[in-house]
């Protein structure tokens, strides 16, 4: 491979993983731009989302290496599994806000972010308790046709990825920026006492934002598992991390910031195990973020606000 | 009371505590359909809680408050938007980052997105040309005359019956707060009933059918604005500087 083509290769992989990273960091991005909150159950959802994902493939007869359906079969399969995915995140998230974190509403202090790393241990212990400890093979359904320059190539499934991400960070920009939910999301992000008197249910809201944020986390769930074919209860912790990095490194809160963000990682990781080895990505990575909190402590595109009081 | 009105909004003995702080007490207040009644008192007298408690942020531990005859101190704050009630808030509290036609949008956030809607936008725009001509600039780079027009414009969108003004003359130049009281007075004029929290009280009083004037938690003084302006009392401790305008 030429310099040239090896960089290329991993740009194109790094867009993929980063896409990855993105969706993961806007659910952090949009329950923080609302309730100021770190919601590290968050890091769990999206291991769930890979099991649930793994689960409907099976259920179609889809496991380990073969490629038994082509075409509009396995299209129909994937869309399908995609779907089941991220409603059931979505409701996931919906159920941890309700349970663990309504309760918690106008307690001040960090008792509802520590909640959420307790949340976080009952998920995956549930997930190791009753699906095992051991790593399980995810599905690997998609022909590996690729599309070759010089001697990199991109995937269909690298397509895929590019693909499904645009689709739904741009519904999601859409939902906010045009629809009334979206509007009364970003009334509340800006000003909840003020929404409130102009009428918007505020635990709506919250309930959209945990939604969303842990639907798209789903996704990544799934999107995890095509791409590394493996899972297992502790996947959450690391990619969770990243992902969490790449919300604060755009501006927490801000949702082009946490697009972003996921790029910025993904690219760093591709190339710092091309070019420097993998071992080192997270150092590379936690220092950029040490770097951009020095020197922009807003993050990339965040801006500082005063202090709600 | 209310010179024969039917009455828009009472406070029966409404008491409201913030913890074990008593913050309004055995409070009674009676608008009348029609009205401008502005509220006047000192710092930390109730005022703002007067505001809270009447859009549901806060809740009456004892009494009652009554929108047109019906109970409304249990119901969420967005029942009581729908039935007509809409605030100003203090400082204005523009949502910054949403354009100023977004804001308006907010305002009528609980009524349904019909023909009314143009109807309503015209009418804050006929009142405000300003607001029209900047309806696509983000509301936190407007000036603090033009936020006012926007926080009174994204009230009328709501289309209240009442509207709660918390200091509507805050933080604004002599000119603005001339034509925001002018403004107060022509939306008063098309039937909108108007509640409002003043420091300005020689301005608010200049305006306004009836005062009340709280202390510490209590109504000590009501009665028409004439004779409010009249009042020993209220001359001592609000229109103070009543002379240092004029003069």
């Amino acid at each position: 491979m030429s310099p040239f083509d090896l960089l290329l290769q991993q740009f194109v992989n790094g867009l993929s993983l980063g896409a990855m990273y993105a969706l993961l960091a806007l659910g952090f991005t949009i329950v923080y731009g609302i309730m100021e909150l770190i919601n590290f159950s968050h890091f769990n959802v999206f291991m769930i989302g890979s099991f649930v994902a793994m689960g409907v493939l099976s259920l179609f007869g889809l496991s380990g290496q073969t490629v038994l359906l082509h075409g509009f079969p396995l299209v129909g399969v994937l869309v399908v599994a995609l779907v089941v995915t991220m409603v059931a995140c979505g409701m996931l998230g919906v159920g941890i806000e309700r349970l663990a974190l309504r309760p918690l509403r106008g307690v001040q202090g960090p008792m509802a972010m520590i909640t959420t790393i307790g949340v976080s241990y009952v998920l995956s212990n549930a997930v190791m308790l009753t699906m095992g400890a051991n790593t399980k093979n995810f599905p690997n359904p998609i022909p590996s046709v690729a599309l070759h320059i010089g001697t990199a190539q991109i995937t269909v499934f690298q397509f895929i990825i590019w693909a499904l991400s645009a689709v739904l960070m741009g519904g999601l920009y859409l939902f906010v920026q045009r629809s009334k939910l979206g509007k009364a999301m970003r009334a509340t992000a800006q000003d909840p006492d003020a929404a409130l008197m102009m009428g918007v249910d505020v635990n709506r809201v919250i309930m959209t934002a945990f939604f969303l944020g842990s639907a798209l986390a789903g996704a990544a769930g799934f999107i995890f598992g095509l791409y590394y074919n493996f899972t297992n209860f502790g996947i959450g912790f690391t990619a969770g991390l990243r992902a969490f990095t790449a919300a604060v490194l755009g501006g927490i809160g801000n949702i082009p910031g946490a697009m972003i963000g996921g790029l910025l990682i993904g690219l760093i990781e591709a190339m710092a195990g091309q070019y420097i080895g993998a071992k080192w990505a997270d150092v590379i990575i936690f220092s950029l973020l040490v770097l951009v909190l020095v020197c922009r402590p807003a993050g990339l595109l965040g801006r500082l606000a005063p202090t709600k009081s | 009371m209310a010179g024969g009105l039917p009455p828009m909004l009472e406070f029966r003995n409404v008491n409201t505590y913030y913890g074990d702080l008593h913050v309004l007490k055995d409070v009674n207040y009676n608008l009348g359909a029609g009205e401008i009644i502005c509220l006047l008192g000192g710092n930390a007298c109730g005022k703002s809680t007067t505001m809270k408690t009447i859009m549901g942020i806060v809740r009456p531990t004892s009494g009652e408050v009554v929108f047109e005859g019906e109970r409304i101190d249990r119901l969420p704050t967005a029942e009581r938007v729908k039935r007509g009630i809409a605030p100003v808030l203090e400082a204005r509290r523009l949502f910054p980052r949403m354009t100023v036609f977004e804001n308006l949008e907010m305002g009528a956030f609980t009524r349904k997105r019909g023909a009314d809607f143009d109807q309503d936008l015209e009418r804050v725009y006929t009142l405000f040309p300003r607001v029209k001509e900047r309806r696509e600039q983000q509301a936190g780079t407007l000036s603090g005359g033009e936020q006012q027009m926007v926080a009174i414009g994204r009230a009328l969108m709501a289309r209240p019956k009442l509207i709660c003004m918390d200091e509507p003359s805050m933080g604004l130049s002599p000119l603005f707060v001339e034509q925001t009281f002018d403004i107060i007075q022509q939306i008063n004029r098309q039937g909108v009933t108007i509640f409002m929290v003043e420091q300005n009280a020689a301005m608010a009083l200049s305006i306004a059918h009836r005062a009340y004037v709280l202390q510490t938690g209590r109504v000590v003084l009501s009665g028409p604005a004439a004779e409010m302006r009249e009042n020993e009392h209220v001359r001592d401790a609000y229109l103070g500087e009543m002379q240092v305008v004029a003069a």
